[in-house]
């Protein structure tokens, strides 16, 4: 194997992705060609679908919200060293137990305790699914990508067993809960636009954009700025130099598990609590294992992930839009662009890099090289 | 000396190799003749060039320059399947196998007869059988390679280099990972196959192996041959101090400023061992004095390292105890790496780049690893980064690490401003006891002499300091007071006037001491005369 290559850090962070994203547009677009569309016109309309209208981009800061959610769940875990892929599980859990207690306090309480309690009823969910797991790691040494994805099915069957037989509205066909109350459905982005006197379309998008940011920002202060953060990134990069330091890596990874169950339950405040109001089953959809993609190409950086949860949420809008507007043009060819994507900017992203050092070199061949 | 079939066409001729990596001049105009049927030992140092120099003969490096006859006649190796082709097999230090085949299959993987397994494994295991009771070499060839004990996972490596049609074998410090009735069984097994005719080519620096098993040896220094004779020409101080080379000047610099003060730390028979149960280390017993230097003498993985690791608090040992100051530790209630740092027991550990340091962090956040949590740099939970850089730049600037820039990523810092920045962050508190593995390793010429200077600078200030080293020089020039391990135990213990390369190298050999007891230094008497050293002369 090669040695990695050693990039200035603002080629690594801003252009190299780019490139990236640039290889994966210009495959995707060589394939509508081969299938017989106009790439130029469906990039134009993908483009104008998730941006283009104020409807549109509400839809693209929806599908965002849930995927930064999960972006972060996944990044928190690897700079722990750990692969969390129970996002799905844990979001699952996460709209359950928001969903629970709305359904149980709803009635009685009112927005501002409700919400909140939704909100910490998610987190909490979320992290003692993903709890579990972590300790088997940490104590019996059971490998977290195993046991996360066993929880996928549990979480999911739960929370069918629930629908079906606990929480189903009596004379209601579908497998779904009743409606909450009104305390506990966080306000839409258009109704809070609406108490500052901007008219804004409904959509689905609700005030859990915020949350996401503040996430993200959570995230990122947590990381690189606090103790647990300091060792947390020790013993994922370095679990011999963790222990040397005097830092126990089982709490460490229980730390990591948690936070990443916590940040993927909080799908279900946005989900369940800002859309649906009431626990349906496979809310989540994907956006578990989807996050997986968005931490890979935001390089597991709050400010990346947050980038790229924007290009999934406009990638799914504007595939929508595409489906509806072309003709025999179906939404599988927006997920393969997604894989696409995937393959370059996650998997290959670092193919690039050689090139792109020569490039550098050549422009700057005095810089960029290692000291002592 | 040698078997029958002893002939006058050296099997191995190697002439002016020449070999760069980078700056680094791994192999200058080597010249080796192996004579066949014969134990040809290589020995040197680590970075001598001999790892270099069997690497181009087995076709991993092509020389610079150079030539190299097979049986006279003069061959190209491109690659290690060239190299199998001419009948040459390497047995590397570590093991070339696959965990969860059998034996078998680990032979048969890369060279099966057929595409068809079961006749395959049929014809291999025969001609194995064949070749097991030829050579004496018995593996159980149905167990998982993951089942057998490390010297039977050896000869199953030389098996594979013999079944590949390996007439000449070069072995990679085959006793590195052995213990000594492991050794004792390979050398038979190695004396056997020189007498079937096999040419065998031994890399290793202990040279009590070379002295039992070799008919000649090439000794090996800076990338030069220094020596190339007949076993017979030669003895263990011959070899040790063609080795090293230059006379080291005993106790350079090493005058302590004041006489040993108070015990800081002494351990009593500590004792560990590892998951597959093999003892590792036995009845070590050690005391830390205010104002001395002791270094720990032997060849790697004769216990130092995990000497090192028990009393920094990263093992917890299986027997004996250790008493800091007023505290004392039993393997029940052992003391931990923290509680340690509290106790002001510094360890520059001994691999700086998995364990001293993090590499993929900024320099100021590898230069707390440890002391992250001190009241100064911690606010709440929150890290204070103000403090942490400005102490960073500081420690840059006390021990000279280069580039000063706190905000370079670790990885970026050379080898020896790595080391510099781990010793400048261990030795930044004032430790009572600073413990030292390889101080020196990998570091450059000039960063040597500094870092030899702050570690006696430490001395000084009435600190008690252990190094760890597998440099004899360095043992020489630093230590006050010598202690060799062998075999995961104490081999002997002498004061710096008495050593000399030859009575540490025999004793780092595992060669017996002399009839009395090796001196304890615990039980040292302040002013009282010493008897002469088990092994001085």
């Amino acid at each position: 194997m090669s040695p990695p290559v050693e990039l200035p850090r603002w080629l690594d962070v801003a252009v190299l992705p780019a490139v990236n994203l640039l290889f994966a547009l210009l495959v995707a677009g060589a394939v509508v060609t081969l299938v017989g569309f106009d790439p130029g016109r469906v990039l134009g309309l993908l483009v104008k679908g998730a941006f283009g209208s104020r409807a549109g981009l509400s839809y693209t800061l929806y599908y965002a919200t849930t995927f930064v959610f999960t972006g972060l769940a996944v990044a928190v875990a690897i700079h722990g060293g750990l692969f969390n892929i129970g996002g799905e599980g844990q979001a699952t859990m996460g709209g359950l137990g928001a969903g629970l207690v709305a359904l149980a306090f709803g009635a009685h309480l009112p927005a501002w305790a409700m919400l909140p309690l939704m909100v910490l009823a998610a987190g909490l969910s979320g992290m003692a699914w993903a709890a579990v797991p972590g300790a088997l790691q940490a104590w019996r040494g059971s490998h977290v990508v195993i046991t996360t994805i066993m929880f996928n099915f549990l979480a999911a069957a739960l929370l069918s067993y629930l629908l079906v037989d606990a929480l189903k509205e009596p004379g209601n066909m579908t497998p779904e809960s009743r409606a909450f109350a009104a305390s506990a459905r966080l306000p839409g982005m258009h109704e809070a636009l609406a108490w500052l006197g901007i008219a804004w379309p409904r959509t689905p998008l609700n005030l859990s954009l915020l949350l996401a940011l503040a996430a993200a920002a959570g995230v990122y202060l947590g990381l690189w700025k606090s103790q647990p953060g300091y060792a947390l990134r020790a013993v994922g990069f370095a679990p011999d130099a963790a222990r040397y330091a005097g830092i126990r890596p089982q709490r460490l990874i229980m730390v990591s598990m948690a936070a990443s169950g916590a940040l993927a339950g909080m799908v279900g405040v946005n989900e369940i609590a800002g859309v649906h109001g009431r626990l349906l089953p496979d809310f989540v959809a994907g956006a578990g294992f989807a996050g997986i993609a968005v931490s890979l190409i935001g390089r597991n950086h709050p400010a990346g992930i947050v980038l790229a949860a924007l290009l999934f949420g406009a990638l799914h809008q504007g595939g929508s839009e595409l489906a509806f507007e072309i003709a025999g043009f179906s939404r599988d060819m927006v997920f393969m662009l997604q894989g696409l994507i995937v393959l370059f900017a996650g998997a290959m992203a670092q193919v690039a890099a050689p090139g792109l050092a020569r490039a550098w070199r050549r422009v700057a061949p005095a810089r960029g090289r290692r000291h002592g | 000396m040698a078997g029958p079939s002893m002939s006058s066409t050296p099997a191995v001729q190697m002439r002016g190799i020449d070999k760069r990596f980078g700056a680094v001049h791994a192999n200058r105009d080597v010249a080796i003749s192996v004579r066949a049927g014969t134990v040809h030992g290589i020995v040197g140092e680590n970075g001598a060039g001999k790892s270099t120099l069997m690497s181009i003969l087995y076709g991993f490096y092509r020389a610079d320059d150079g030539e190299i006859e097979i049986d006279g006649r003069p061959v190209t190796i491109g690659g290690s399947r060239d190299a199998i082709a001419l009948g040459i097999g390497m047995v590397h230090q570590h093991f070339m196998l696959v965990d969860t085949l059998s034996a078998l299959d680990n032979v048969m993987l890369g060279a099966e007869p057929g595409w068809r397994l079961w006749p395959a494994r049929r014809q291999v295991r025969v001609r194995l059988d064949a070749l097991m009771r030829d050579t004496g070499l018995h593996v159980d060839l149905d167990a998982r390679v993951a089942e057998l004990p490390v010297g039977e996972r050896q000869r199953l490596e030389i098996l594979k280099a013999l079944y590949r049609g390996a007439r000449i074998l070069i072995l990679d410090e085959p006793t590195a990972v052995l213990t000594p009735q492991e050794t004792e069984a390979l050398f038979a097994t190695l004396r056997g196959l020189r007498e079937r005719g096999t040419t065998i080519l031994l890399i290793t620096h202990k040279l009590r192996e070379i002295m039992a098993l070799c008919d000649a040896v090439t000794v090996m220094r800076g990338g030069r041959v220094v020596l190339d004779c007949a076993i017979a020409d030669t003895s263990l101080d011959g070899l040790a101090e063609a080795m090293v080379g230059r006379r080291v000047k005993l106790g350079r610099g090493a005058t302590p400023a004041a006489p040993p003060g108070a015990v800081l730390l002494r351990a009593t028979g500590l004792g560990w061992t590892d998951a597959l149960g093999v003892v590792r280390l036995a009845d070590v017993s050690l005391t830390l004095h205010a104002g001395e230097i002791v270094g720990v003498a032997g060849v790697s993985g004769n216990g130092q390292s995990e000497l090192l690791d028990l009393l920094s608090g990263l093992l917890v040992p299986s027997a004996g105890e250790m008493q800091i100051g007023g505290l004392r530790f039993a393997p029940a209630h052992w003391i931990d790496p923290r509680q340690a740092r509290e106790l002001r027991i510094a360890h520059v550990p001994e691999d700086r780049q998995r364990r001293g340091l993090v590499l993929p962090f900024d320099a100021w956040e590898s230069a707390v690893l440890g002391y992250q949590q001190r009241r100064r740099y911690d606010r709440a939970g929150w890290m204070r980064q103000g403090a942490m850089r400005d102490d960073c730049a500081t420690l840059m600037d006390r021990y000279d690490v280069r580039p000063r820039d706190p905000s370079l990523r670790t990885s970026r810092f050379s080898g020896g401003n790595q080391q510099k920045l781990v010793l400048a962050r261990e030795a930044a508190p004032g430790p009572l006891v600073l413990l030292v593995g390889q101080p020196t390793r990998g570091v450059d010429v000039g960063a040597i002499e500094f870092i030899h200077g702050r570690l006696r600078a430490m001395r000084d200030a009435g600190g008690a300091v252990l190094v760890v080293s597998s440099e004899l020089d360095e043992i020489l020039a630093l230590s006050d007071r010598v202690m060799v391990m062998n075999a995961g135990r104490v081999a002997g213990e002498l004061p710096i006037a008495q050593c000399s390369e030859s009575a540490l190298g025999r004793l780092m050999g595992g060669a017996a001491p002399a009839p009395n007891e090796p001196l304890r230094m615990g039980e040292r008497l302040p002013d009282a005369g010493r008897p002469a050293g088990p092994t001085a002369h």
